[in-house]
This record gives structure tokens, sequence and C-alpha cells, in this order.
């Protein structure tokens, strides 16, 4: 809690923006084909997402700001190994979605969504807030890394949010009417992990988008941990 | 440790197409202060972050405490205390908790942590101060902080990068005080940067000059000085009528050398002749508005071996370094 707006803000914006969502877009669970009653149900997968990307923020602009202040330099003068700063960062963008998911399960549950995929799912919801916290704080370490400011890792947020609103954050990929939306959306790794969480929620049990889901963050984790130990060892020899 | 506590050989660092450091050579015994004396820009600072292994050498070999920087950098670290040009601190922690988190990274149990870093944050001045955020500190406790980080797991070996610039004249003053007694008190062996000429003259047992990444010159500054030349003795006389006169009188003690004001010589023996000169133009009954004696300072010794002097080198490497690209120093 030493800077409440890392921690406040990737809870309470998420929330608010289901809440604006569920209150305008209910009147899509009469669409023929909608997979779910309740919209909320629908729309929870949404925050856990964009609560993925504050922390890609936060692990971004807390690594560049250590660089800007020297105080990689004094973490990197200890014993410990390089790699294990990396770590540290990510470990507590990790903590930080685990909580995200905590209230945005309690957010869903007391409003009445029900868990489909039940207590077990719950634990895989976890298990998939863990992978995406990873891969999305590792690409914000990386862009920290590679440029060193933090105004420069804060200026990929929008780009980031482009990727959530091109997908199928608001509607089934299979209603989106518009041709070229639909294809982005379905060529936007996004869609895939929100329709993981989604399956868990509404679903049940289901195997192909749970393995796109996990398989994509774990791409994205190995890519962006890769990177970022490579753009650590760079910053290290320049 | 048997062995010097810092050895470099050929020691080369280039940035692009810059020689930031050219080929150093160093030996720094177990217990000494090295002052490691040179403009901006000259490679001191690029040599301090290879000897503390935050930057891998182009080139060379370098070992510290006995380990050798490249393959060996845990344990380099571990026996190394830095306190780097920018106090590199974490702006929204306190003193208490920047000391107990690098205790911890050190590997010290838990239950030392926590005295370490009250008897640190004393001996730095910070016990008051410990639990504010740093952000609310000023320069100099800031400073007092990174040294005070840099010494937690009493290491054996300290590189200081340019400790005092920027601080006011007392915290400086202290800082000399503080590392002055590390090496008197706990034998620690002190690496350190600047481009104070004061600072290497009080504190250093030797000094390393560096101009353009090279070492010019070594030894104690008292070796250097007398490298470079004997003092002089300068006679402003109150009558300027009688400058032939205050030089023909002054001429029996040394070689006359130029003066802007007056007549000079540089003496033959030592600064006892001093006595010796007053009496003299007091037998005369030659009065005089000024006299003085120069000794040959650092300065001196840079001017003699770079060919300018060590402020007017620092304004040229600010001016070169306006046009280029930022690199380490």
């Amino acid at each position: 809690m030493r800077q409440p707006a890392a921690v406040i803000a990737p809870l309470v914006f998420p929330i608010l923006l289901l809440a604006v969502n569920s209150g305008g877009l209910k009147a899509e669970t009469q669409l023929p084909g909608f997979p779910t009653n309740s919209f909320v149900a629908f729309a929870l997968a949404v925050p856990f997402i964009q609560g993925a990307l504050f922390s890609t923020m936060n692990a971004g602009t807390d690594l560049a700001r250590d660089i800007q202040t020297g105080f990689l330099n004094r973490l990197t003068l200890t014993p410990m190994r390089r790699l294990a700063v990396l770590g540290g960062q990510l470990g507590g963008v990790i903590v930080l979605g685990l909580v995200q998911a905590v209230v945005y399960l309690a957010v869903g549950l007391a409003v009445g969504v029900r868990f489909e995929s039940g207590p077990a799912g719950i634990l895989v919801l976890f298990a998939f807030a863990f992978m995406v916290s990873l891969a999305f704080g590792s690409l914000g370490t990386l862009a920290a890394l590679r440029t060193g400011s933090g105004e420069a890792v804060q200026g990929l947020f929008p780009a980031f949010f482009v990727f959530l609103f091109i997908s199928s954050m608001n509607i089934p990929r299979n209603l989106i009417q518009v041709t070229w939306f639909r294809d982005a959306a379905t060529a936007n790794p996004v869609s895939y992990l929100l329709e993981a969480v989604r399956s868990l929620i509404i679903v049940g049990w289901n195997a192909e988008a749970l393995a796109l889901g996990f398989g994509i963050c774990a791409v994205i984790a190995v890519i962006g941990l890769s990177l970022s130990s490579w753009a650590l060892k760079v910053r290290m020899a320049r | 440790m048997d062995g010097p506590a810092i050895e470099a050989e050929g020691l080369v660092r280039v940035f692009k197409k810059t020689r930031a450091v050219d080929g150093i050579d160093l030996v720094v015994e177990s217990g000494e202060i090295y002052g490691f004396l040179g403009p901006n820009g000259a490679g001191k600072s690029t040599t301090v972050h290879m000897l503390t292994t935050l930057l891998p050498p182009t080139a060379g070999t370098a070992r510290v405490n006995g380990y050798d920087v490249v393959h060996q950098g845990p344990q380099v670290r571990s026996s190394i205390g830095a306190a780097l040009q920018e106090a590199a601190l974490d702006p929204l922690l306190t003193g208490r908790e920047h000391l107990r988190l690098q205790a911890s990274l050190q590997g010290m149990p838990h239950d030392i942590r926590r005295r370490r870093a009250d008897e640190l944050l004393h001996r730095v001045g910070l016990s008051e101060a410990g639990d504010r955020k740093v952000k609310t500190y000023s320069g100099g406790m800031k400073r007092r902080l990174d040294l005070a980080l840099a010494l937690v797991h009493s290491p054996r070996i300290l590189f200081l990068d340019e400790p005092t610039t920027g601080l006011d004249i007392q915290s400086r003053t202290a800082l000399w005080d503080e590392v002055g007694r590390l090496t008197r008190d706990d034998g620690v062996t002190v690496f350190l940067t600047t481009q104070y000429l004061e600072e290497a003259d009080v504190l250093a047992d030797r000094v390393g000059i560096i101009d353009h990444g090279h070492i010019v010159a070594e030894g104690t500054p008292d070796e250097l000085k007398a490298s470079v030349g004997r003092p002089t003795v300068e006679v402003v006389p109150l009558d300027a009528g009688e400058h032939e006169r205050a030089a023909a009188i002054i001429a029996r003690f040394g070689d006359p050398c130029g003066s802007e004001h007056g007549v000079a010589v540089r003496l033959r023996s030592s600064e006892a002749d001093l006595a010796g000169i007053v009496r003299a133009l007091d037998a005369e009954n030659l009065k005089v508005e000024q006299l003085q004696l120069h000794q040959p300072s650092l300065d001196d010794v840079f001017l003699a071996k770079t060919g300018r002097s060590l402020e007017g080198a620092a304004e040229e490497e600010e001016g070169e370094r306006g046009g280029l690209a930022m690199e380490p120093a």
C-alpha cells in the first residue's frame, strides 16, 4: 500500500467498467445463441484481463522507476542472481493479480453470479490469474528494461487496451456481425484469455477454451520472460 | 586475504566508438584509501562499474578481493560495498527499510538485520530520520544512507564513486571523517573516485590520476607533488620600482620563475628557505606587500601530465559531452 494508486486503480476501474457494461449491454442476453442469461456472468471475465493489463503497467512502471533512480543497480550489487531481481518484481505483480482475482470473484458472487465449474473451477481461475499476471507482467518488465522510462511504459497502455476492445470482451465471437471485427477478435489472443475465464464461469469445464487460454498465457510468458532476461543482460552490459 | 584488494590488468571498456577506459593497470593494497582523480568523463565511474561487476569489461582482467569480476560476480559482490555517483535509493522506502532490505539481500539473519540497521542509522546520523520515506531526505542525507547501505554487510572493500559531489562542506567533512574511520578502525580498503583535488589530497593514501581512460600518474599525494617540482615563493614588493631588487634578493634561494604580480623563485631545497627569504628581505630593508609560498598541488601534477588543469579539463569534457550521446562517464 505504499502506492495506493497502483493497488486501487486495478481493483476499482475494472469493477466500474463491469458495472457500466452490465447495465448498458444487458439486452445482449436476449440475442439468440447468447451463452447465458446473466450478462454480469458473461462480462465477469473482463476485469480479470483488464486487471492483468494494469499489472503490466505496474510491473513496468515500478521497474522503470528503479532503473531511473539507480535502485536497480543497488539491487544488482548484492550477491543475488540478476534474474532474481526480475523474479522479485514479477512476484509482486502476481500477488497483486491474485488479490485482484479474489476481489473480482467476490464481487461476482455477491451480485449472484454462479460458478458453473464449482470450487475446483475457482482454483483453476486463480491459477489462470497467476499465469495472466506473469505473462502480462513480463511484457511490462520487458518494456521497462528496453526503454528505462516509466513514461514510455505507460505509453503502451492504450495499445494494450486496443487489444482488449477488439476482442470478444463484450459479445461472443460467433455473434459479432461485422466481419472485420469478428476476424480481428478471432486473431486477437486476448479473446482466448477472456473465453478461458468465461468458460469456467458460464460453461463449466471446456478443455479447448482452457487449453487455449493457458497455452497463450504460457507463450506470452515464455516470450516475455526470455526477452526480459535478455534485456536485463543487455542493460547491465551497457 | 592474501594479495592486493583490487588488481586490474589492461582493463578496457568501449562504448560504441568511445574507449571510456583504455588499458588500465591497477593495484590497490588491502587497507589503503586509493583516490581515483580525474575530470568528468575521464573513465572513473566506468572503472568502478567494471570493478563492482555492474559492467563487463571489453578487454582485460580484474580481481577484487581475489575474485574475478567477470566469472565470480556473486563472490565479488559479497565482499564489496558500493555507493555510486547517484544515491541509488527507492523514494518510497524509509531509510530503515532500505537497510533491512539490503541486509536481507545480503543473506544476513533476521535478528541481526534490525540491530545492524539501527547501528548504521546511528553511525551516519540518521537515527531520527530512519523511519521517514527517502523522498523527504536532503541530498546529504541520501548520500549518508547510501554509504550506510554499502556498509550493511561489513564489506572488506568499499567503492565510493564521487561520494561528496553536490554536498555542502559540513556533509563532505563528515563523510571524510567516516571514510577515514572505516580504514583506520575497521581496516576497510577504500577505492574512491573524485574530481576534487582536496578530497584526494586529504583522504587518499595513494592517488591515481586518470584522463581520457588512461592512468597518467600514480603515487602518494606527496610523491606526485614532488614529481612535478619544488615549492615556489612569490614576492610582491610594496613599491613597484623595487621588483629588480626583490628578484635579486630571492634569487639567492632558488631559480627565478614566472610571476604575474611580483617576482618568484622555485626553491632549491625546501620550504624552510622561506624563513631565510624573510630575513634577507628584512636585512635589505625591502618592504613587501605580499609573500606567498606555493606548494605544488595535485592540479599541478594533472597539468604537468596532461597539459591542462583539472578544472579546465572538467569544463572541456562538459563541452565535449554536450554534443555526445549520454554514456557512463
